[in-house]
């Protein structure tokens, strides 16, 4: 299993957008859904998450709001912004066409 | 996201960084507290949970540091981080911090005084629309084309008249001044003025701000006389009221008209002029038209796409040509055009760009010495750098650490130094009247740009030297050696002896142009003024025309005052000249002496002309060497008599005897004379002062004050007291003759002398002061450089003494250490001073470039300094205990 820093170059951004784009969770929800829909493959490490989220936040694409979890304690929310929903469609497009291109190689080589 | 959104969130982790961090905290803090309960969840007890959490967590620093890195500003609050380390390493070494930042005090606000000075006065364009097509013009000689003449009337109309060359030209008569009278309750003063044709504003592409500037048709000689005013005085003698258009001014009692006011930005040559008047009503036709007496000042603005040199040879062939037309008087045959702005420099481009060389010097050598200091501080702190590195400081980092501490040193230093800057700015302003253009120096945005720059630059560069020296691959060695001291750190001692070699050189350059400098004002001084100083009060006045109308009237006058003063007690002799010795230039003269063989076509004799009182002499102690002075009936008409001065003699008269010859003067003589005048030669007095500081006497004729007057007049009261105490009486004797007249500068003999000096005198002073403090500076540095090595050596010098050395031994041996640097920057700042003292040549009185007294001097001084350096460490050295220098292990 790959740490996801051995992904492609920001797939990680990518995966935490796509993550977002449902509803607004904290940090560690977003690495247990990460976890989840993967099958346990892709396991997010705090050390990249953070400044990821953090790195997302100062672009403008995801915003941050303090909100109560579901265990009642205060914790801090992501949601997507406007520019965050164009900037995942923009990602998800570049990452189709390069799996689909991917594939090919690998099918056919 | 839109960029009020970006901006919003910028703000937000600017001001509120603090918060953003409680919050990553917490945001993680929460991270763990679920990954704990998720292990509870699975089974694990509370304490194994926590564990484990903390485990998949990593280090909690880095992972914070990681998340902080993509934040905004952040490299504002490493900057920050670095800036706070610094200060307080700084803090932690007071002495070498308060050493250091004095330094860079020093020598950046010396630097950008003279920078704000040199830049404001020599470079910044003048004030006018295309000011670079605004040019002097001066008559020259094709024998000798450096010299600028003055312009003759009629060679500037011949000029106007055919040259190709120029859009416009017009005339100015330089340094004027009227009695002002007193009006609707003002006081009389005494105002400078320039007279000008009506091109001349033109020219300069002025425009009035209040009524019109000269038109032609003021410039008739029978027009009526008419002023342009400053704005200043507009402001200060009319309150800026519109009223003051049409009036009328009495200036030496005659009516002016205003006829506008010229722009408040308007400054041109001297700041202190208040009105401008047009010359031609004022002058004669004749003097106008003449080719030979030489009384204007000239500036024109040349068509697009002449060059200045084009220009010359336009106005050269036209000189030429007038020269064949009068081949016998003192006409010109050449013409000489210079950049107006260049022109108005000239006499002081020299020194300022002198000034600053050696600013530029002295900061170099506080550069050089910081940087000094510096890789003595590494020295000190090269465990504490190892166990950095150890700790896995990179070396980008550490090198970035010790830029920071000396750009923090140099940005203290260039803070107070602009600081310094405006102090000094102020003083020397104050102390060098003389400046041209000096209404326009302050610290402007320019010269803090420059003040940033420097500052930038002097700390970049006194810290990367010893940064780049360090070297992490030697941690562990360094760590080693710092338990067993030795005499290790070869390259750094091998770096600070380049550095001092460089700054002993620096330093010997600045102390060779001083020497100079002040062995020049030396000579100065020790030229004989040729006439009493002590007291003697002088002061000016000038008597009106239109209101001494005739010569009688004036020599008049001036007999009463010379009587009169003469019976107040204390008095002991009353002289009156037109021109005092060292007050300046005054007016000269061509002549032929009449008995002599004739002078090849064309060419004449010059000399100064002063017209004095018979008892002029005596009054001021100059002695009469042989003949007689003038009797007191030479008035006008009964005169045709001259004195001529010791070196006039010996120029002119090839030593021979000159009474009883004839000096025959196209200008001056008896005013009934028509043609050029014959002045028999009765006396022959000794030299004064010269006519600027720097010359020596110039050949002199004195002709009778009472028998042909100008219009100035300097009296000279040598008293048996203090003199400064006779002036109210002395004026009051004057205001009983005539309430009406003023009087101007009222000064001591000492001081007229004293001003004259003032200059040379200046330079000289800064620049020894200069050289001083590089001499300190260098003395420091190699006495720091010295007490490092002995110390680095104290080891290696218990094992010799140990071993049997003697202490003389020892002392030589350090010695040496220290006399190599300093021996090799003296003969390298001997070399360079070669070529230095070429360039201050033109500032040099009576002293040459390469003077051996100074050079040899400089070189004992050097010396004598370096060695006391020296001595001091290396005598510890030898006193050495070696049984204690072994234990310091």
């Amino acid at each position: 299993m790959g740490k996801p820093s051995d992904l492609v170059q920001g797939t990680l951004d990518l995966l935490i957008l796509k993550t977002l784009s449902l509803e607004a969770k904290h940090g560690w929800a977003i690495a247990k859904r990460i976890q989840q829909v993967s099958g346990e493959v892709l396991q997010v490490q705090q050390g990249s998450l953070y400044p990821a989220l953090h790195r997302l936040e100062q672009q403008g694409w995801i915003r941050a709001k303090w909100m109560e979890s579901e265990t009642g304690r205060q914790a801090k929310f992501y949601s997507l912004t406007a520019a965050g929903r164009r900037q995942m469609e923009q990602e998800t497009a570049n990452w189709n066409r390069l799996s689909a291109a991917i594939d090919l190689v690998v099918e056919q080589a | 996201m839109r960029w009020t959104d970006k901006l919003r969130m910028r703000l937000e982790m600017l001001l509120h960084r603090g918060r953003a961090a409680e919050r990553l905290d917490a945001e993680l803090e929460f991270h763990l507290e679920q990954q704990i309960a998720e292990n509870i969840a699975a089974g694990m007890s509370a304490e194994e949970a926590r564990y484990a959490a903390l485990r998949s967590f990593g280090n909690a620093t880095v992972l914070r540091e990681q998340a902080r890195e993509t934040w905004s500003w952040t490299r504002l609050e490493l900057l920050l981080r670095d800036v706070r380390y610094a200060a307080r390493g700084l803090a932690r070494a007071p002495g070498f911090s308060v050493i250091a930042i004095a330094v860079m005090t020093l020598g950046i606000g010396a630097t950008v005084t003279l920078f704000t000075i040199v830049h404001t006065v020599l470079m910044q364009p003048l004030p006018f629309p295309d000011q670079d097509r605004l040019m002097a013009i001066y008559e020259a000689d094709i024998a000798s084309p450096a010299g600028n003449h003055p312009v003759a009337g009629g060679t500037y109309l011949s000029w106007q008249q055919r040259n190709h060359s120029f859009e416009q030209m017009g005339v100015t008569t330089r340094g004027m001044a009227y009695n002002l009278s007193s009006a609707g309750g003002q006081l009389p003063e005494r105002v400078q003025a320039e007279a000008v044709s009506w091109q001349t504003l033109a020219v300069l592409g002025v425009h009035a701000v209040r009524g019109r500037l000269f038109l032609p048709s003021d410039d008739g000689y029978a027009s009526p006389k008419t002023a342009v005013i400053t704005w200043g005085f507009w402001q200060r003698r009319f309150g800026g009221t519109p009223e003051a258009i049409g009036s009328t001014l009495l200036l030496d009692a005659e009516p002016f008209i205003v006829i506008g006011v010229l722009p408040r930005w308007f400054a041109w040559s001297d700041a202190k002029v208040q009105l401008l008047t047009d010359v031609m009503p004022q002058i004669p036709e004749q003097v106008m038209e003449s080719h030979d007496a030489h009384n204007f000042h000239v500036i024109g603005r040349l068509r697009p796409g002449v060059s200045p040199a084009q220009a010359r040879v336009d106005l050269s062939t036209i000189s030429a040509q007038e020269r064949k037309l009068y081949p016998d008087g003192p006409v010109h045959d050449a013409a000489n055009v210079h950049p107006l702005l260049q022109d108005e420099v000239r006499e002081v481009r020299t020194p300022l760009y002198a000034l600053l060389g050696a600013t530029g010097c002295l900061l170099l050598i506080a550069c050089l010495n910081v940087a000094n200091l510096l890789v003595a501080r590494g020295a000190a702190r090269r465990r504490e750098m190892a166990i950095r590195t150890a700790l896995g400081g990179g070396r980008g980092q550490r090198i970035r650490a010790q830029v920071t501490e000396s750009l923090l040193l140099a940005g203290t230093g260039g803070a107070l130094g602009t600081g310094l800057a405006a102090g000094a700015l102020h003083w020397l302003l104050s102390v060098r009247t003389d400046l041209p253009r000096a209404e326009a120096v302050h610290l402007d945005g320019m010269a803090l740009l420059f003040a940033v720059g420097i500052t930038a630059l002097c700390g970049i560069s006194a810290g990367l030297a010893p940064a780049l020296m360090d070297d992490d691959r030697q941690v562990l060695q360094t760590l080693q050696e710092a338990s067993r001291s030795h005499s290790g750190g070869r390259s750094r001692v091998r770096v600070r002896r380049a550095l001092l070699t460089l700054e002993v050189g620096l330093t010997v350059v600045l102390l060779i142009g001083a020497g100079l400098l002040l062995r020049s004002y030396e000579q100065l001084r020790a030229v004989r003024v040729g006439c009493v100083t002590h007291n003697v009060l002088t002061m000016g006045l000038t008597l009106p025309d239109a209101q001494y109308k005739t010569q009688e009237q004036k020599s008049d006058f001036l007999r009463q005052l010379a009587a009169r003063v003469r019976g107040l007690p204390g008095a002991e002799g009353v002289g009156m000249t037109t021109m005092l010795p060292g007050a300046g230039a005054g007016e000269d003269d061509a002549f032929v002496i009449h008995e002599d063989p004739a002078l090849k076509k064309g060419a004449y004799l010059d000399a100064m002309i002063r017209w004095v009182n018979p008892e002029y002499f005596e009054a001021m102690g100059i002695p009469l060497l042989r003949g007689r002075t003038f009797a007191q009936n030479e008035g006008p008409g009964r005169s045709a008599y001259a004195i001529v001065s010791e070196s006039f003699v010996k120029q002119y008269s090839a030593g021979r005897d000159p009474i009883g010859k004839h000096i025959d003067d196209a200008n001056n003589g008896p005013l009934d004379a028509k043609t050029a005048a014959s002045n028999e030669i009765i006396g022959v007095v000794g030299d004064t002062l010269g006519t600027l500081y720097w010359t020596a006497p110039a050949p002199t004729i004195y002709y009778p004050l009472y028998g042909g007057l100008r219009g100035d007049v300097s009296l000279a009261v040598r008293l048996a007291y203090d003199p400064l105490q006779a002036a109210r009486p002395v004026q009051e004797v004057i205001a009983g003759l005539d309430r009406n007249l003023p009087v101007t500068d009222v000064l001591t003999m000492e001081q007229i002398i004293g001003q004259s000096m003032l200059d040379s005198s200046f330079d000289a002073t800064l620049l020894a002061l200069f050289a001083g403090v590089s001499l300190a500076l260098a003395a420091v540095g190699l006495f720091g450089v010295l007490s490092y090595i002995a110390a680095q050596r104290t080891t290696e010098m218990g094992i010799r003494m140990a071993l049997g050395a003697q202490r003389e031994t020892v002392l030589r041996l350090m010695l040496r250490d220290g006399m190599g640097p300093a021996l090799l920057g003296l003969g390298l700042g001997l070399a360079a001073s070669a070529g230095t003292a070429r360039l201050i040549r033109s500032m040099l009185y009576q002293t040459r470039p390469f003077d051996p007294g100074v050079f040899a001097m400089v070189a004992t001084l050097l010396l004598a300094v370096a060695a006391l350096a020296c001595v001091v460490p290396a005598w510890r050295a030898s006193r050495l205990d070696p049984v204690q220098a072994l234990r310091m292990e």
